[in-house]
């Protein structure tokens, strides 16, 4: 029999993040949408677990999750990688100098198969700002590897007072098709 | 009777007033460990000035986000009254924050801004809050409590129904451009800390 937590078997990459989100009580959700997070956004919606809602800009949704983590509620924000382009300013002078945890979960778009310009040269800024603010961050490519580093790295951004940042790679998720 | 009938429905109609001294009475109103979250610009000096309480939180950068963080503040502590103290300036570069309070309609939130109609901090310059009446475009985005304070008095009668009564709440401030009375501390893990020991997260 498995335990309650370990997800069941050929469970989708959004069904293993739920369960290591509900693992870290991470409760409060709060996005912009892209269409490969979709299913992740739907999951959280129908579950009562979750307070989950869109916001009009990402460094709006980053400043909910900083006052919500000093009122001792936990969350995650989930994005595109144009609206993480929006974000360093925040990051910079909220979110690391207030050694807030911040949890970030971002749609990678602009790579393997884009087919949009903007897409793929923006794209191309996220791993430098990631690097360049030396905040851990996590290329999520493989099913068999979620679970692992999720967990390790929520608890070490909880340790360590420090945001963290999971890159979902088309590897993972199928990334979006251009239908041609 | 409604909130905005009772009160100055124009930013035209408002007194315009000292910032020190309405951010005075502000936190000589508070008296259950209400969170008050002071924005980038002198709102936050001021709220310094007013007198330091480990349930205040100073933004020393991140224009804009007085009031997502004190929504997340409100939606983590839901018994607890949460006050957004925010400029004009910082107002107008995340309006969509106010559309955001209005769908989740939290009981517990506060908005007070304080409008000098400049820039203050980086120099006067004008901001467009004489053409966009933010309390109008509060009430616009779904925030029907929202309402300019005549004057101090009223100022203090706003308030007092906030700390009561059921929110979301906007109190519009016409205040003056003097010097602020204070600087606040800049030590953000200090000032994260005393924060969270003050709203009883940590021990
Ligand atoms: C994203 C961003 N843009 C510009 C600035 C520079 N800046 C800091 S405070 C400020 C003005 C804030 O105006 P307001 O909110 O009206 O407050 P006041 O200065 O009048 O007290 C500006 C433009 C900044 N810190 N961050």
């Amino acid at each position: 029999m498995p335990s309650p937590e370990a997800p069941a078997a050929g469970a989708p990459w959004y069904r293993l993040a739920i369960d290591a989100f509900k693992a870290h009580d991470i409760r409060l959700v709060t996005y912009v949408p892209d269409n490969v997070l979709r299913p992740l956004i739907e999951a959280v919606h129908a579950d009562p677990f979750f307070t989950a809602f869109a916001t009009t800009r990402e460094e709006e949704a980053l400043g909910i999750l900083t006052g919500a983590w000093m009122g001792g509620t936990r969350g995650i924000l989930l994005m595109q990688t144009s609206g993480f382009a929006t974000l360093p300013n925040a990051i910079a002078s909220l979110a690391v100098p207030f050694q807030i945890p911040l949890l970030m979960m971002v749609s990678e778009r602009g790579t393997l198969g884009e087919f949009n310009q903007g897409q793929a040269l923006v794209a191309k800024t996220m791993r430098p700002v990631l690097d360049a603010l030396a905040l851990e961050h996590h290329t999520l490519s493989r099913l068999d590897e979620v679970s692992f580093i999720l967990d390790r790295a929520i608890r070490q951004a909880v340790a360590t007072q420090a945001p963290a940042c999971f890159i979902l790679s088309p590897l993972l998720t199928g990334g979006k098709v251009f239908a041609a | 009777m409604s909130f905005a009938s009772n009160h100055p429905t124009r930013r035209d109609q408002a007194k315009v007033m000292s910032r020190a001294e309405l951010t005075r009475r502000l936190v000589a109103r508070l008296d259950h460990e209400e969170a008050v979250i002071g924005g980038i610009g002198f709102a936050n000096f001021e709220l310094w000035g007013a007198g330091q309480r480990p349930q205040n939180f100073y933004m020393l950068g991140s224009m804009g986000l007085a009031v997502p963080i004190a929504l997340g503040v409100a939606l983590a502590q839901p018994s607890r009254r949460v006050v957004a103290l925010e400029g004009d300036g910082s107002m107008l570069m995340q309006l969509g924050a106010l559309a955001t309070v209005a769908g989740l309609a939290p009981k517990n939130l506060i908005v007070v801004i304080q409008d000098n109609g400049a820039y203050q901090i980086t120099g006067g310059q004008p901001t467009a809050a004489s053409v966009a009446d933010l309390v109008a475009v509060a009430r616009a985005s779904g925030l029907a409590q929202s309402a300019w304070a005549a004057d101090e008095g009223d100022f203090e009668e706003m308030v007092v129904r906030a700390l009561r009564e059921d929110g979301p709440w906007v109190i519009g401030t016409r205040i003056d451009s003097a010097k602020p009375e204070a600087t606040t501390e800049r030590d953000p893990a200090r000032i994260r800390d005393q924060f969270m020991r003050g709203l009883g997260v940590k021990r």
